[in-house]
């Protein structure tokens, strides 16, 4: 423990203040999608060193090289510039989820049932009297040889010499433990069809990100699972669920019906926790496919699912006709989530009520 | 002061043997062969968290407490852990001097690292700038950090951090020559009364009466007259004369609570402390790179050594395309005085000669090289320096150019390689370090208690999303609305902050 760890503390406990402050601006900008590595999230952070009276950045420099045309010859400023504007600092993703979910205030998500899948992890927790040297108990040993030794009344305490033989060896050995670990998948949907635009993809690509936040920190393992459609559906990676684009017709129901195949494959009810989003502009390709869809939704996903969300993102050719086919399927069923996002400034709000059930 | 923080300096791990071994060769072959001339100098061996550590607290180890530093050193921290940057040594000005070695380094690393010390303690000891710096300065910052934790219990820790906060944004509005120069003198009683004694009254050029009107005509004694009057407002006025040093005119003339007070004084002490650092940056690297090479070359280095030592050096004085290194620049202009003033190329006959094959050629045998970068390294800073010796054979031989900004592509390029240009360029980098030259020159701007600062435009502009918030920490400070007359994109301006927002508007002129 050195005396800087309780100003790096103060200087984290800032930063966490300061994304807490432009939660908003984060979760419109963007600017934290893609950002994520495994435990942690890279935030950059604007203006946070001390202001001072200083020169603009349109100052002259001299510098020192040879000159002679390539290389040397391009020259940054010299002199002594000082702290950058901007700071890149990293979050852990449970400390950002922690400040999403008070921001938001965002109920935690209470896992449906006994619904655990059972991770089964060797902890070595026995003793046994055989096991590879490395595992060897060098107390548990020496126990054994000492006790040996006095009973056989060879032990002199002044010179307390104690020589451990193969049968006073003691090994740590694993047992299997079986933890209940709740589990969670999360399936996106997207419609990719040619009304889908770069900017509305951009708004779902947050959504998404902000979703997963959350729902990696409820649960012990998420898994996600990628669905693009135009006409028909197929499942694809992440990056490519967000740079897809397709043109042609849509029906919903093709996105729908992959989902439902693959949760019946690989996510057996009783030990996932199921959450479909789907995303599209609202256009459909006829009023029967969406008869369909919410059909599906009501017979096939709902009685196993935790909740099944739409998000509706507003472009300038989508008719937002299936947001209202939606509602007036399910007025009242609280598994069934829709949520409007008119633009960038929005994905707060429909993050708000996309997670606000709690389920 | 703190324990902990203490473990490695008093308590101490001495230095390994092999360490110690060479740290006695050095330091005697610097004070007896070479005749540096510095404080006793203890060597700290840390690992790399401590001496990370201590860079962020500017070399000490105990500071107040401030969220800045924890920045600086995760910084650090990480820039090392990716192995991008590393710091080899640090030095503290202070009697005795502590310098750090990182564990983890060569034994070569380690010598080189300590003759580079043994110059920069001459330097500290030696150089004129440095004379007034507070060589007790570890127990000083020990204290400021005692006392400001005292006062974070008082009147609580984020109160009293947001006000540094506000302070730190300042620190850089000091006087570096404050200590060195008596800027404001008393006026004695004979200016008063002579002042008061002669108030409307004006000397005539003794003449005949009807000369009188042509001799001394109305409007000269009405432009005398107004010379008395001006005299005495200047005397009225506050302050008298434009003052640099913002946070010293603060600390005596804001409304501040006297917690408040004893924070500006800490934060301008040690603003004041670590300036001549900043103003000797060049001659300071240069003097101790140039001992460490000499001391290496000539009498340390073991056979076995000579790659590490040409590797790690040459990293030290390598330089980044287009960026100045102040190593490199130091050294070789001490090199290239030394060089000429042991071969007389000094004084008018050098001056005057102007073929440049007996230029060339010019040996007196004068051999006063030594000499001359001792009595340098006692008087100069870096702006001197550079002003001094910095000559147009100099500039040729390391070619120096100047870049600036093109205005269609946004990128950098080389402006000139002329000499003059050069010079110019790089006097002013060194001259205002980046620092805009501010004055208050009126403590009551419009009779409503406001304060009006000048900003010295030498060709560049303030930059202004800072300068908003400078001046609103300046403005929370003074209590009421401050003004600051600058020049934007060639235009007189004034930026004026009343507290809650900057407001921009052209001034005349």
């Amino acid at each position: 423990m050195l005396p800087i760890d309780r100003d790096l503390q103060r200087f984290r406990d800032i930063v966490k203040g300061r994304v807490r402050k432009e939660l908003r601006r984060y979760m419109s900008s963007g600017e934290l999608v893609g950002r994520k590595g495994n435990d942690t999230v890279s935030i950059p952070i604007h203006s946070i060193g001390t202001p001072r009276l200083r020169h603009g950045d349109n100052k002259k420099g001299v510098g020192q090289g040879d000159g002679d045309g390539d290389g040397p010859g391009e020259g940054q400023q010299a002199g002594d510039a000082e702290g950058q504007h901007v700071l890149e600092t990293e979050l852990t993703i449970e400390e950002l989820a922690e400040i999403l979910g008070e921001e938001l205030q965002l109920p935690r998500i209470q896992p449906k049932g006994q619904k655990d899948a059972r991770t089964s992890n060797p902890r070595y927790t026995g003793i046994s009297v055989n096991g590879p040297e490395s595992l060897r108990h060098f107390k548990r040993t020496w126990r054994r040889a000492l006790r040996r030794t006095m009973a056989g009344g060879e032990y002199v305490p002044e010179r307390p010499i104690v020589v451990p033989i193969k049968d006073d060896r003691r090994y740590r050995s694993s047992r299997i433990k079986e933890e209940p670990r709740s589990a969670a998948v999360v399936l996106y949907m997207m419609d990719v069809s040619g009304s889908m635009g770069k900017e509305q993809k951009e708004i779902v690509r947050a959504e998404a990100f902000w979703i997963d936040t959350w729902i990696r920190h409820n649960y012990d393992d998420v898994e996600t699972r990628f669905i693009v459609h135009d006409a028909t559906a197929r499942e694809v990676d992440r990056d490519t669920f967000f740079r897809t684009r397709e043109s042609g017709g849509t029906l919903i129901s093709s996105a729908y019906k992959l989902a439902m195949s693959i949760i019946d494959e690989h996510y057996p009810v009783d030990s996932w926790n199921i959450y479909p989003f789907h995303f599209s502009d609202g256009d459909n390709w006829s009023q029967s496919d969406t008869k369909l869809c919410i059909e599906l939704v009501r017979d096939r996903m709902l009685p196993i699912v935790n909740q099944f969300s739409y998000g509706q993102v507003d472009s300038q050719y989508g008719s937002g006709q299936f947001l209202k086919d939606l509602t007036e399927a399910f007025p009242r069923d609280p598994r069934v989530v829709c949520s409007r996002v008119a633009n960038r400034e929005a994905i707060m709000g429909s993050i708000k009520e996309l997670l606000a059930g709690g389920r | 002061m703190s324990k902990i923080s203490h473990r490695f300096l008093r308590e101490g791990r001495a230095l390994p043997p092999e360490l110690e071994e060479a740290r006695l060769q050095i330091q005697s072959l610097a004070r007896d062969k070479y005749k540096l001339d510095f404080f006793e100098t203890v060597f700290e061996v840390c690992t790399y968290e401590e001496i990370n550590m201590l860079a962020a607290y500017g070399g000490f180890p105990t500071r107040y407490p401030h969220w800045r530093f924890g920045m600086d050193y995760i910084e650090m921290q990480k820039s090392y852990e990716y192995g991008l940057s590393k710091i080899y040594e640090m030095v503290i000005n202070t009697d005795p001097a502590y310098a750090y070695l990182m564990d983890c380094n060569l034994v070569v690393d380690q010598k080189l690292v300590m003759a580079h010390v043994f110059g920069h303690v001459d330097f500290f000891k030696n150089n004129l700038w440095f004379a007034h710096t507070n060589r007790k300065m570890l127990d000083q910052m020990a204290n400021h950090a005692t006392r400001v934790r005292d006062l974070m219990d008082r009147h609580g820790a984020s109160e009293v951090e947001r006000f540094i906060d506000v302070c730190l944004s300042l620190d850089n509005l000091i006087d570096p020559y404050a200590d060195h120069i008596v800027r404001r003198r008393p006026p004695s009683q004979e200016e008063v009364d002579g002042a008061e004694r002669d108030r409307g009254v004006v000397a005539r050029i003794p003449t005949s009466s009807y000369m009188d009107r042509h001799v001394n005509p109305k409007e000269w004694l009405d432009q005398q007259k107004q010379a008395r009057e001006d005299a005495l407002t200047r005397m009225r006025s506050f302050p008298e004369e434009p003052v640099r040093d913002v946070l010293g005119f603060l600390l005596e003339h804001a409304p501040l609570e006297r917690w408040q007070v004893a924070i500006l004084s800490i934060i301008r002490d040690e603003a004041m402390y670590f300036a001549p650092q900043g103003q000797t940056k060049i001659m300071n690297e240069g003097w101790a790179t140039y001992w460490h090479t000499t001391m290496m070359t000539a009498d340390i280095l073991t056979d076995a050594e000579v790659i590490d030592y040409a590797d790690h050096h040459s990293g030290t004085v390598a330089m980044r395309p287009g960026q100045l290194n102040p190593y490199k620049m130091g050294v070789e202009l001490y090199r290239d005085i030394e060089r000429r003033w042991n071969r007389g190329q000094f004084g008018k006959e050098w001056l005057d000669c102007d073929d440049p094959r007996a230029r060339a050629a010019w040996d007196t045998g004068a051999m006063l090289g030594r000499e001359k970068i001792f009595e340098v390294r006692r008087t100069h800073n870096d702006v001197t320096f550079l002003d001094t010796f910095l000559t147009e054979d100099f500039c040729r031989e390391q070619g120096f150019f100047t870049t600036t900004r093109d205005p269609r592509t946004g990128q950098w390029v080389v402006d000139s390689a002329e000499f003059k240009k050069v010079k110019q360029g790089m006097l002013q980098m060194l001259a205002s370090r980046g620092t805009p030259r501010v004055f208050i020159v009126d403590a009551n701007a419009d009779n409503r208690s406001e304060l009006r600062l000048v900003h010295e435009h030498e060709g560049l502009d303030i930059q202004l999303d800072w300068a908003a918030e400078v001046l609103g920490n300046l403005a929370a400070v003074w209590g009421r609305a401050v003004h600051l007359d600058t020049w934007v994109e060639g235009r007189p301006t004034r930026l004026s902050h009343d507290g809650a927002r900057m407001t921009q508007k052209a001034r005349a002129e």
